[in-house]
């Protein structure tokens, strides 16, 4: 029905000043919107309920019209797997000989760094569980890149939890409903991650800008990058858990260093969402607040003997405290004469470096 | 055709189920479809603004209260669906629109090359919007490669747009 078919008949408006007035009004209200929306931050509610309504009606549609490509997906997959099985079961037992390799490599390093972590009494991470959902929609133009995940809030999933593929990190929840959560792309224009360059140690920001390569933004140090250096997400600012694979550093036509995403190796059907929590929310904060400094008032009045000690003489007993432990086993263990020296020396090094190790996790 | 009317004038008003919401409920359905994790031979579709069509129809066709709004409203479900900041392709559309209102006088009657290059320049003026209103609002670059894609296969798009235009553009003979 037209508006010129009710009551408003015989209402003559201008027609041309009236489109320009509705487009005005109408600009107005977007550029409202526009200016009120923070889809990018790591608030859920500011993904907004109207996001999450249309998610949840497009998301099982999404399903069903994908689902006949999905079934000539498999049927090409078969067909493939039939014609090419004897190239590609020679191709199998090649890997599976390197990768037998790389188990005995991994086994001995697993142990060493056992290890490792009983002496030094390292605290690692704890592991993290993870949801598998299926990509039901994708968008990657230049301006969005996102894709809607079929699992949500009834499996534990939460905004800001990190997502990955087979081969990579691809993003992180930017926002969750029942059923549905929305995955911001590294590749998105709005998506800064902390990441490090696995070689150097050198830190990043990695910036999406709409393109495939996402950029190494604020890196730090002298020569801190080379082409193919292996990037991983820092964990820094505990958004994210530390040392996920992203991708390999290379240089870009226009001179900034980017980043070929290991995620982008295979399609992103099925992707996993790891429900990480920040480590400052796994530590107890009541226990950590209840926990005050003893009063100043408690101190000891200084004792007019122990000024005139060299601080030397006074410090030494507590040093031999601390690496007591430590160094005595050794020589417990190695009765020889000239040996304890040197290991009672030695000791003193690993114990400096624990405390740098141990205060990683916490960020 | 056949187009309802209530008054038997000169200017007969166009039915607004077929020349506003057809098109638009296409254009969201084909948004969907290219929108889904299908590849083809390997390659993922590319993603056009199909609302870009209607947009410029509208306002070729005639100046109109309905086209702004039902613009503004689809350009949030697309925002929506792709995931997009709510209010960007509402807002570059409109201001696409606006573009093409303000130049009808002018570039009405061409050829249909000409109505090409026309279209064309209009979804340049929505891309840049589209670029500006990012770079502003998040501080960040998009990429220009990716934008000039996008605005390649929607430019591609203009023969639907000469169809529609075919179609409706003697639905109402005062804007002719």
């Amino acid at each position: 029905m037209s508006l010129r078919d009710g009551p408003f008949q015989d209402l003559k408006v201008p027609l041309t000043w009236a489109a320009a007035m509705a487009v005005i009004v109408a600009g107005v209200a977007g550029l409202g919107l526009l200016l009120s929306d923070r889809r990018e931050t790591y608030k859920a509610e500011a993904y907004g309920a109207g996001r999450v309504v249309v998610d949840r009606v497009v998301a099982p549609a999404a399903n069903v019209l994908s689902t006949p490509a999905d079934w000539a997906r498999v049927l090409g997959n078969g067909i493939g797997d039939y014609f090419f099985a004897v190239s590609e079961n020679r191709r199998l037992k090649l890997e599976n000989a390197r990768l037998r390799q790389w188990r005995d490599a991994a086994i001995a390093l697993e142990d060493i760094n056992s290890r490792y972590r009983a002496l030094l009494g390292v605290k690692i991470d704890p592991p993290i569980p993870m949801v598998t959902a299926r990509v039901v929609l994708d968008a990657r133009g230049p301006f969005a890149n996102t894709r809607l995940a079929n699992a949500g809030q009834e499996r534990g999933v939460r905004v800001g939890q990190p997502v990955m593929s087979d081969a990579g990190l691809v993003g992180r929840v930017v926002g969750t409903g029942q059923g549905i959560s929305r995955i911001l792309l590294l590749t998105d224009v709005a998506s800064h991650m902390p990441v490090l360059v696995d070689r150097t140690n050198a830190r990043a920001i990695l910036s999406g800008d709409g393109g495939p390569n996402p950029t190494l933004d604020y890196l730090r140090g002298i020569d801190p990058v080379r082409n193919g250096d292996r990037i991983l997400s820092s964990g820094d600012g505990g958004v994210l858990p530390r040392g996920l694979p992203v991708g390999t550093a290379v240089k870009g036509l226009d001179g900034h260093w980017r980043v070929r995403l290991s995620a982008d190796a295979v399609p992103i059907d099925l992707v996993r969402i790891l429900l990480f929590k920040d480590f400052t929310d796994l530590a107890a904060q009541k226990a950590l607040q209840a926990s005050k400094m003893p009063p100043l008032t408690d101190v000891p009045a200084p004792v007019a003997s122990s000024s005139v000690l060299p601080p030397a003489l006074t410090s030494k007993p507590a040093a031999a405290k601390v690496v007591a432990p430590v160094a005595v086993k050794p020589a417990a263990t190695k009765p020889a004469p000239t040996k304890p020296t040197a290991l009672t020396a030695v000791p003193p090094k690993p114990v400096a470096k624990p405390s740098v190790a141990a205060a990683e996790p916490v960020r | 055709m056949k187009f309802q009317t209530s008054r038997q004038t000169a200017a007969r008003s166009m039915d607004a189920w077929n020349w506003l919401a057809v098109p638009t409920l296409t254009c969201l359905m084909l948004t969907l479809l290219f929108a889904l994790p299908i590849r083809i031979f390997g390659l993922l579709p590319p993603e056009p603004v199909f609302l870009m069509v209607p947009a410029f129809v509208w306002a070729v066709i005639r100046p109109s209260i309905l086209p702004p709004i039902v613009l503004m409203v689809s350009g949030l479900l697309i925002d929506i669906l792709w995931g997009a900041p709510l209010g960007l392709w509402g807002f570059s559309l409109l201001f696409g629109y606006a573009g093409v209102l303000a130049s009808r006088s002018f570039a009405s009657g061409q050829g249909q090359s000409m109505n090409w290059v026309w279209y064309a320049i209009t979804c340049l003026i929505v891309e840049l919007t589209a670029y500006l209103v990012t770079l502003i609002d998040l501080q960040a670059a998009p990429s220009i490669v990716g934008a000039f894609w996008q605005w390649a296969v929607t430019a591609a798009l203009y023969p639907f747009a000469h169809q529609l235009i075919e179609r409706f553009e003697d639905a109402d003979v005062r804007f002719k």
